[in-house]
């Protein structure tokens, strides 16, 4: 029988949170620890973001990236319950720029780094790191998928985590992709992105219990390195892809990659048009946590499936009027759903676009 | 699973004369960075000469593999970051970047994905290429171990990988 690949635990650590529970109803309340940093990592112009005040290392010879990938690690494995000893579990990393703000001062591998924490964790086998640019927590959950479909592991432990420094903010504003304000996704004034700090992690298993991960797809633009197909192109690839077998009358909602910059929201919109979704209520979670880049698509997902496990749709903070040339269905306040199952999407930098279809178990 | 073509370019070959040997038009090489021109270059040698080349298609994947991944343009970003934060070269400081230049210049609208491992392992990367499959509109793919360890010093080997 095919396996059910499924999120037997989780765990999460925000500038809002240090546990999943807390990072949900931080986002459920729509509070938000994104502010204005006007020297924060040296950078000579002020910037908004949602940062962790509190940045102390775990004991031991670890970075605070470290230490953020091995808490939220183990909250996961906690709550899963397992044995990360095993030569059956194997670990994924997914981080865009991991530790970067020691360049040319210490080691910034990102394997070395997804290594550490395997090893923290006694775990034999090599880890993986997937760096796909925003997407890498969604792709990440898709090679975790696809690995649990293999037979060889009984686990597979996905973490993303992403920390932010003076190389990853000066690079968004040499962009100008960043807000001067807190972000406002989908709405007609959104002028842009806010970074944000995050740690996320989810312990896939074969359970009849808990959200599937039912089906996962990437597709590429093939169109520019640095901004997305004006048609949605990959997105809607991704998704048609995802929607092949799925039941659209029981999708509770959509989380899209939402990240407030013109080009992005508005592409999104016309994936999900184009996908037939226009009347599916979607609600984005930048608002709340900032692009959290390789914690996003591990992190939004976590907060998507306490939503749907509470029939909640959740605001979208920021956003006010809808801004996109297709009528889709952003939800502003937080309000009821039904349904069992939800899409959770992302685009980056690459052309690179992700889609992920959840679907809801059994109760424990 | 099958490789049906591989290549390699050497360490320090100088890739600007790789690019007229070959006889490429396609002048945003000059803008890409090291890892970018050799996964550029690996994908040219390797597809030279196909005669449905340029029609888009989503049946193809592009995975590449490395452990240092962007870090020589990150070294070349971070010069840059105090004063003039170069827009130009932090693009390039992603490192899937390469998969979406060989999928831009080939319309290939399948999966682009980058992993990172912390050593050369073919085993465990033909095991991810292997998994890539499992995407049933994935019947082929672009796949290359490419390891940038400075501007002139790198092992670039490139495959076609047929289902």
């Amino acid at each position: 029988m095919k396996k059910r690949v499924a999120c037997i635990g989780y765990g999460a650590l925000t500038p809002v949170g240090i546990t999943p529970a807390d990072c949900y109803n931080a986002a459920a309340q729509g509070r938000s620890a994104i502010t204005l940093h006007k020297s924060t990592f040296g950078c000579a112009n002020a910037f908004v973001a949602s940062l962790f005040e509190d940045r102390i290392a775990i004991a031991g010879n670890y970075t605070f990236f470290d230490s953020l990938i091995i808490r939220a690690a183990a909250q996961a494995i906690d709550s899963a319950g397992i044995d990360p000893a095993s030569d059956r579990v194997a670990f994924i990393l997914s981080t865009i720029k991991g530790n970067i703000e020691f360049i040319g001062k210490q080691d910034i591998s990102l394997p070395d780094s997804a290594a550490r924490m395997a090893r923290y964790f006694n775990n034999p086998n090599p880890a993986t790191v997937v760096s796909n640019a925003c997407i890498s927590g969604l792709a990440a959950l898709v090679q975790g998928r696809r690995m649990m479909l293999t037979g060889r592991y009984d686990y597979v432990v996905v973490v993303g985590a992403e920390v932010q420094s003076q190389f990853i903010v000066s690079g968004f504003q040499s962009l100008k992709a960043l807000s001067e304000k807190p972000c406002k996704p989908f709405d007609a004034s959104r002028d842009g992105l806010n970074l944000g700090e995050a740690a996320a992690a989810i312990v896939l298993g074969d359970s009849a219990i808990g959200w599937e991960l039912a089906e996962g797809a990437i597709r590429n633009d093939a169109n520019h390195i640095s901004g997305p197909s004006r048609t949605g192109e990959g997105s809607y690839n991704a998704l048609r892809y995802v929607l092949r077998e799925a039941d659209i009358n029981d999708l509770s909602f959509i989380n899209p990659h939402g990240t407030a910059t013109m080009y992005n929201d508005e592409m999104e919109a016309i994936a999900i048009d184009r996908a037939g979704l226009a009347n599916i209520p979607i609600f984005a979670l930048k608002g709340c946590f900032g692009h959290t880049m390789g914690a996003a698509g591990i992190l939004e997902s976590i907060i998507s499936m306490i939503a749907c496990d509470n029939k909640t749709i959740l605001p979208t903070k920021g956003f006010e009027m809808l801004g996109v040339s297709v009528p889709v269905q952003v939800s502003a306040a937080k309000r009821s759903c039904s349904g069992s199952s939800f899409i959770k999407l992302l685009s980056g930098f690459g052309g690179v676009n992700g889609a992920l279809l959840f679907k809801k178990g059994g109760q424990a | 699973m099958r490789i049906a073509r591989s290549i390699d370019i050497p360490s320090g070959a100088t890739l600007s004369n790789l690019y007229r040997e070959h006889k490429i038009e396609y002048p945003k090489f000059f803008k890409m960075d090291t890892l970018c021109k050799l996964g550029f270059l690996a994908s040219e040698l390797l597809l030279e000469g196909d005669a449905d080349r340029f029609e888009p298609r989503e049946d193809r994947a592009v995975l590449m593999f490395s452990r240092n991944g962007c870090m020589t343009n990150d070294i070349n970003y971070e010069k840059t970051m105090a004063d003039y934060p170069s827009p130009s070269l932090f693009v390039y400081t992603l490192p899937n970047i390469i998969t979406g230049e060989v999928a831009i210049r080939n319309k290939y609208k399948g999966e682009t994905s980058a992993f990172l491992l912390e050593e050369y392992d073919e085993g465990r990367m033909w095991a991810v290429v292997e998994e890539a499959f499992q995407d049933s509109v994935t019947t082929s793919a672009i796949v290359g171990w490419i390891d940038c360890r400075s501007e002139s010093e790198w092992t670039c080997k490139a495959y076609l990988i047929e289902r």
